[in-house]
């Protein structure tokens, strides 16, 4: 039994090996393959997955019902952005006001930009998390989008830092396919080991049962801190990221709207599941960009379809799918399940079975 | 600063603060009854104010028959969204609910794009509130003094509903216990639909009297009131509607006197409602007004 097991262990290990080496190929011979748009879209698939990441592990699996990821991500971006923009660059760019005189000179090289604005999205998180977290369910998510709010206006207004309401410009594309999965290849590796450690089962029983965690010698407190913290590392990356990609950030990228988008990320995949922000990535990214054509007029014959060729309807039809996976389908697409070679195996075995 | 600017500042402060109170008062009845973060409030309060626009200015309909019509049209939105997006939802987790709360927001900001376009359009202010004239040193329109009088007495009167009626009772025997309400034989649909309408139309006359007063109306215009008012019903006490009043003064008098004393700081003049929201969550969560609403375990 236990020989079968090991058996299955260094199977699944190997199978694992080879899918990541066959998609690293495929990734590599993807700029032959795809044109530009369809590069941008796996790019955003990737960046959207490790945004979707970091949400799961402060909603899904420590239950911390935060709507301040917009905000996070900001601070990423800005921070990413105002560490590899050149001198030259910026004393062109800030025309309200003049630069701050230390900002001028800091410069760092991408990596080491993406970095530092996981560590200062993870300080304003840890931050604001003292004193929030000590709230709970809603009065947590309406506290959290004030203070994301709160970085938004602060961008805005502290023109010499962050050139306010204009935003920057210029901000070399750094971000290609090999940067954005190898990242979301460490932040999987992360999670799946963080989950599989002492830390993920002390996060999964807070969010389970706080009064019976506490009961049991757990700090709550401090591991929902932790767990905020983290998850706000995650979202200044994702920040970074996407500013390296788009090459322009401004303060009304990171409104509301945009910590939405990733909860639905986090809410179709299946809250609680690593697999499903990833395949919630995957289905939210392609599916808002697929549904541009509704944005273009549809001719049946030499009559336009009604209501198509309005800008804003994917947004209609698309807030329409969430309130209907909310009421039909809660658990998302994958529940709290993972992905795991044993079960398609298994899977696939009963599919035969069932065929004979 | 003189006095008479003073009183200028202070009539504004009083009209917008009001408006503020009368949405938070549909925020804190629907979260006293249902422990629900109405998102899509706010925009009911942008459809208020949309179907005045068109009703008066688009199809010429008389203002009071169309201020009618404009209330009714929300109302009708607001008992639209509790049975399509919340009752499905009445027994599943309450987070579930506040996620569809999200995408029925989302949904009439972006249909409302497509149905109005995103362009901002002017609203004609009829004359006759616009004339205007001098109490004292102070020159004021009497819009300004009719915004506060109307919600006032509508706050009054909904304290007289839910104090001295029937239905009222109901609707606070629900916020204390559910399930025995429903086995003394109360409709709780019913009466959480009641809730909805009241809240709807409220919230309805604030967005009229605001694309009044601001002569403009656009689909994202109740994102932001609508986040504030909710910080005020949280300020003044969840589930009290003389807190919601009290809040919505509050943060309207906050955010009108800081910018006119310091001008300064007109840029953060967003930011004072949320800063002000962590002060009170930490300092006194249950609000000014409000009692301690307690966990079941």
């Amino acid at each position: 039994m236990s020989a079968e097991r090991g058996a299955k262990k260094v199977r699944n290990r190997f199978l694992t090996v080879l899918a990541i080496i066959s998609f690293a190929v495929f990734l590599q011979q993807a700029p032959n393959l795809l044109d530009g748009y369809k590069i941008r879209i796996m790019n955003m698939i990737a960046i959207n997955a490790i945004l979707g990441l970091s949400l799961n592990l402060i909603y899904g699996m420590a239950g911390m019902f935060s709507l301040g990821h917009a905000g996070f991500m900001a601070v990423g971006a800005y921070v990413s952005a105002l560490l590899i923009l050149t001198p030259a660059q910026k004393t062109a760019m800030w025309i309200l006001d003049p630069i701050a005189p230390w900002l001028l000179g800091v410069h760092a090289p991408f990596l080491i930009s993406i970095l530092a604005a996981g560590l200062a999205a993870a300080f304003f998180g840890w931050l604001i998390s003292m004193p929030v977290l000590r709230l709970g369910g809603d009065y947590l998510g309406i506290a959290t989008l004030g203070f994301s709010e709160i970085l938004r206006i602060l961008i805005t207004n502290l023109t010499p830092i962050t050139n306010g309401p204009l935003g920057l410009k210029g901000i070399p594309a750094h971000t290609n396919l090999r940067v954005s999965y190898g990242i979301l290849l460490v932040t999987l590796f992360c999670t799946v080991r963080l989950m599989k450690s002492n830390f993920g089962n002390v996060i999964k029983a807070v969010r389970d049962d706080e009064t019976a965690a506490r009961t049991m010698g757990i700090n709550t407190f401090q591991t929902r801190v932790l767990a905020f913290t983290i998850g706000c590392f995650g979202a200044g990356v994702g920040g970074a990221l996407m500013g390296n990609i788009i090459t322009t950030i401004d303060p009304r990228m990171f409104t509301i709207n945009q910590t939405y988008n990733t909860l639905m990320i986090v809410v179709i995949g299946g809250l609680g599941s690593i697999t499903g922000s990833v395949v919630g990535s995957v289905l939210v990214t392609v599916m808002l960009e697929w549904l541009r054509f509704v944005e273009n007029p549809i001719m049946i014959g030499s009559t336009q379809l009604f209501l198509s060729g309005k800008p804003g309807m994917r947004m209609v039809i698309f807030s329409l799918l969430l309130i209907g996976v909310i009421i039909f389908r809660r658990e998302g697409v994958m529940g709290m399940k993972e992905f795991s070679w044993d079960r398609l195996f298994s899977f696939f075995s009963r599919q035969r079975g069932d065929a004979a | 600063m003189n006095f008479s600017m003073f009183l200028q500042h202070f009539t504004n402060a009083l009209g917008l603060g009001s408006m503020y109170g009368l949405i938070a008062i549909g925020y804190t009845m629907v979260y006293g009854i249902l422990r629900l973060i109405n998102f899509a409030h706010g925009d009911i309060f942008m459809l208020g104010a949309y179907f005045v626009f068109f009703a008066t200015i688009q199809y010429k309909i008389p203002w009071a028959l169309g201020l009618v019509i404009a209330v009714l049209g929300a109302t009708a939105c607001g008992l639209l969204v509790d049975r399509i997006a919340y009752r499905p939802l009445r027994d599943a987790p309450r987070i579930s609910a506040l996620i569809s709360a999200i995408g029925v927001s989302f949904f009439i900001e972006n249909a409302s794009i497509v149905a109005f376009t995103g362009v901002p359009r002017n609203v004609i202010q009829p004359k006759l509130l616009m004339e205007p004239f001098a109490l004292g040193t102070v020159r004021l329109i009497p819009l300004s003094l009719m915004v506060p009088v109307i919600s006032f007495v509508l706050a009054a009167g909904l304290l007289w509903v839910i104090y001295r009626t029937k239905q009222g009772l109901a609707m606070r025997s629900i916020s204390h216990d559910i399930e025995t309400t429903r086995l003394m034989g109360v409709s709780v649909d019913k009466t959480i639909a009641l809730t909805f309408a009241i809240g709807s139309a409220l919230a309805a006359v604030a967005g009229i009297m605001w694309a009044l007063r601001y002569p403009k109306v656009e689909p994202l215009m109740g994102m932001m009131p609508g986040f504030k008012a909710f910080i005020a019903a949280v300020f003044g006490g969840v589930g009290s509607v003389a807190g919601a009043m009290l809040g919505g003064l509050s943060l309207g008098f906050i955010e009108i006197m800081s910018v006119a004393f310091f001008p300064k700081l007109s840029g953060y003049r967003d930011a004072f409602a949320f800063v002000l929201l962590i002060v009170i969550l930490l300092v006194k969560p249950t609000g000014l007004l409000g009692e301690k609403l307690e966990d079941k375990i």
